[in-house]
């Protein structure tokens, strides 16, 4: 008898697992709350602040896609990943979208069945040292020992970087940012190489940030960006569009301040699509017309974003570099919204 | 007698299979084997249809290809550029090693701890005691986590190690210093301890991929060839003795025949010790990050073998005990009457028909030990789990596959641990004739 009702309740979840696939939308509309894959804890990217709640550069996207869907950037559920275990989360449906600074690679697009479906942040990967020890190029780093954290296209990276440049190392392999930190701290490593984004939020926690250098080398491109499950495009459409949203309403000089003036002003036709005031752009996707309103009041446009958990103004200080408009000479660019 | 043999002659009735206790039985377990096949079928299905859904397949030509990651500890020859099956190997080797070694030191502290338990020294007993509880009573997970802080953040940096131009003016010495007369030096990363080298090496032989090291199998029978030749020398003295009563004095026919050869070997190929050292410039200035030559042991592994061999050792310890305390006291009396001192009792009396109750629960402990080297993933040791269930997995997204194969493993390995055990169990165990 167990064993019926065990076998039971064993198909149930996967015959609910089988189906979760099919319409994410759907089940995140049912749920009333968007599962948010997330990094485990990296300042300005995402991690949980003083009073619990998530902030960071990827959390607001999660939070403008719970916007976009739901009406209500404060429904979302966090679910810290670390490099290791955040496909697996994704591909078996404990979580709807994965923002947690991850490379868009072919083998991921293709063999693990994700789609990337935009880049919010294009970075490379970086090495950091500490001053003392009187490095001034990766390439000087023969012999080291290197902190990594596993899961990531920085391993490979690493690797071929250091056989390119016939080199040697001892790789130390950590779970997440942290235990890298703490490692790197006490010495058990010369280097922590993983993104420079990355390295410049672990460097912004220390205590003595001063004694810290990036080394110049960026070993190599690492086009970071929101994932979603292969097989359901419309889904990845609601994130594509709501990112681009974002990029649009910099380009078009909309922000969370003055969006409601914007909205009953605006005679530019572009401006209207965007913001419900014209056509149908939200009912195709199977949103409210106003999705990308709500979108950009939550945390405001990419750029705002962007200034508020990483610009130059934090204690992170990343310039925007690559990552400005494509107006200012940089590589975000938005397909045109008709 | 008779009676129960005769069977009913009337012919076979469906009904009979439920209300005729011959039948039932037989229906009963059908029935049940049917339902777990069937849910066997089930889950196979179940997991073949999720799959397509997700528009994956179950396939393990992922193993042949590059892997492109390294790792730090391997004990055949590895680099990024081998495949991940390699890679998965290089991990199954990480977890023998730290099992093989966990399992002797284990039952060696076990049967210490377990025999000190029963000690008439009062101090001796409670500390074993105190051992075996601590040990015992806290999860392995933080034993792992505690021995490798301590070990890891307690020693200094290797930079401490290095000489600087500022120290060769003044003469002052590094801050940290290398221990057992400048031969091992215990940094934050792990122990560097010296390798011992041959000059004239007899080169390397390519068994498939597996390279086999001509030199150290030499050594290997030279000492297993002495030894052999050493125990002939004792069965002829004892024989001699035997017939005559006198014992010919052999320990200097054993002494040379132990230690010689092996000498004369590691001579003739040129012996000696690989220091671990910083290489320095003209002016004795040192230069790298590491320590070069010699061996480094790395604390994730130190930490993992210390930390499961003392868990371990703690249950050997209570089943050594139980083994003991097994046998009858007048086992002891009568060791005692004929004059053996308590040490040879224990040894010679008390242990070999303990062992029959020790081994059945030391082979659980076999395999708990085995299959605990997979906690290494707490402090970075790249096992089989680190390996193939951890990068691979992550870089080919193959969860199934991976997990599939390391269960596969993990279970052949446990089956040949048992296997080998209850073969010795039957040789120690009680012969009934």
């Amino acid at each position: 008898m167990k064993k019926s009702v065990f076998l039971g309740v064993v198909a149930a979840t996967a015959m609910t697992a089988g189906f979760a696939s099919a319409a994410t939308l759907d089940d995140v509309k049912a749920r009333g709350e968007l599962l948010c894959g997330s990094n485990t804890g990296l300042t300005g990217f995402g991690a949980p602040d003083a009073n619990g709640n998530w902030v960071g550069f990827d959390v607001s996207l999660c939070r403008a896609v719970a916007a976009a869907v739901l009406g209500d950037p404060a429904k979302v559920k966090f679910v810290p990943t670390t490099g290791e275990t955040r496909f697996t989360a994704l591909a078996s449906g404990e979580v709807d979208l994965l923002v947690r600074n991850s490379t868009w690679t072919f083998s991921r697009d293709t063999d693990l069945k994700f789609d990337f479906v935009a880049v919010n942040y294009y970075d490379g990967q970086g090495f950091m040292v500490k001053k003392d020890l009187g490095v001034s190029s990766a390439k000087e780093l023969d012999g080291a020992t290197v902190c990594i954290q596993t899961g990531t296209t920085t391993e490979l990276n690493l690797a071929d970087f250091f056989k390119f440049n016939n080199i040697k190392y001892t790789p130390v392999t950590v779970q997440d940012d942290s235990e890298a930190q703490r490692q790197y701290l006490a010495g058990a490593c010369d280097a922590y190489t993983t993104d420079a984004s990355g390295l410049a939020a672990s460097r912004a926690t220390m205590a003595d940030p001063e004694n810290h250098i990036i080394l110049p080398e960026i070993i190599s491109k690492e086009p970071l960006g929101p994932v979603v499950r292969h097989g359901d495009n419309n889904w990845g459409d609601i994130v594509r569009w709501t990112y681009y949203a974002l990029l649009i309403a910099e380009e078009k000089g909309i922000t969370k301040a003055n969006i409601e003036e914007v909205a009953s002003s605006t005679t530019d036709p572009e401006v209207r699509r965007l913001l419900g005031l014209e056509g149908d752009a939200g009912v195709m996707m199977g949103l409210d017309n106003n999705w990308a309103k709500n979108a950009i009041a939550a945390n405001g446009n990419y750029g705002e974003i962007f200034e508020a958990n990483i610009g130059t103004s934090t204690p992170i200080g990343l310039a925007r570099g690559l990552n400005a408009l494509w107006t200012q000479g940089g590589l975000q660019y938005a397909p045109p919204l008709r | 007698m008779a009676m129960a043999s005769e069977a009913p002659k009337d012919g076979f009735r469906l009904s009979m299979l439920i209300y005729d206790t011959r039948f039932r039985s037989f229906t009963i377990q059908v029935i049940v084997l049917l339902l777990v096949l069937m849910g066997i079928a089930w889950l196979v299905d179940n997991t073949v249809q999720n799959l397509a859904a997700k528009d994956k397949d179950i396939n393990f030509g992922f193993l042949w290809n590059r892997a492109g990651y390294d790792i730090e500890q391997q004990l055949i020859p590895y680099t990024n550029d081998s495949t991940h099956g390699r890679a998965a190997i290089i991990g199954l080797l990480n977890t023998l090693v730290v099992a093989f070694w966990g399992c002797i030191f284990a039952t060696v502290l076990g049967v210490f701890a377990g025999v000190l338990r029963l000690s008439k020294n009062w101090l001796v007993a409670r500390l074993m005691t105190v051992y075996v509880e601590a040990f015992r009573n806290v999860p392995l997970l933080l034993w792992i986590i505690v021995v490798f802080v301590v070990t890891s953040e307690t020693a200094p940096q290797p930079k401490d190690f290095k000489v600087t131009a500022e120290m060769v003016q003044t003469g002052a010495e590094p801050p940290a210093q290398k221990i057992l007369f400048g031969t091992v030096a215990i940094t934050n990363r792990g122990w560097n301890i010296p390798a011992p080298l041959v000059e004239r090496p007899l080169g390397v032989v390519n068994v498939g991929s597996v390279p086999v090291n001509l030199t150290l199998l030499a050594v290997i029978a030279a000492i297993v060839g002495s030894v052999l030749v050493n125990r002939a020398i004792l069965r002829r003295a004892r024989r001699i003795q035997e017939e005559t009563g006198d014992r010919p004095t052999t320990w200097w026919q054993s002494l040379l025949v132990l230690f010689a050869p092996t000498i004369l070997l590691l001579l003739a190929l040129g012996f000696h010790i690989e220091v671990p050292a910083f290489p320095t410039d003209e002016t004795g200035v040192s230069k790298g990050f590491n320590f070069q030559g010699g061996i480094l042991v790395m604390h994730s592994f130190s930490a993992l073998l210390i930390a499961l061999s003392l868990y371990t050792g703690a249950f050997i310890a209570e089943a050594v005990r139980g083994g003991v305390l097994a046998i009858s006291r007048g086992q002891t009396e009568a060791a005692y009457a004929l004059g053996l001192r308590p040490g040879r009792t224990m040894k010679l009396i008390i242990l070999p028909q303990a062992l029959r109750v020790i081994i059945p629960p030391l082979i659980s402990q076999y395999l708990n030990l085995t299959k605990n080297t997979s906690l290494g993933i707490a402090v970075s040791y790249l096992d089989l789990r680190g390996t193939l269930g951890g990068i691979t997995l992550n870089q080919t997204g193959r969860e199934l596959e991976c997990m599939l194969l390391m269960m596969l493993i993990y279970l052949t390995i446990s089956l040949i641990i048992s296997s080998l055990m209850n073969v010795f169990n039957s040789a120690v165990k009680l012969k009934e004739r």
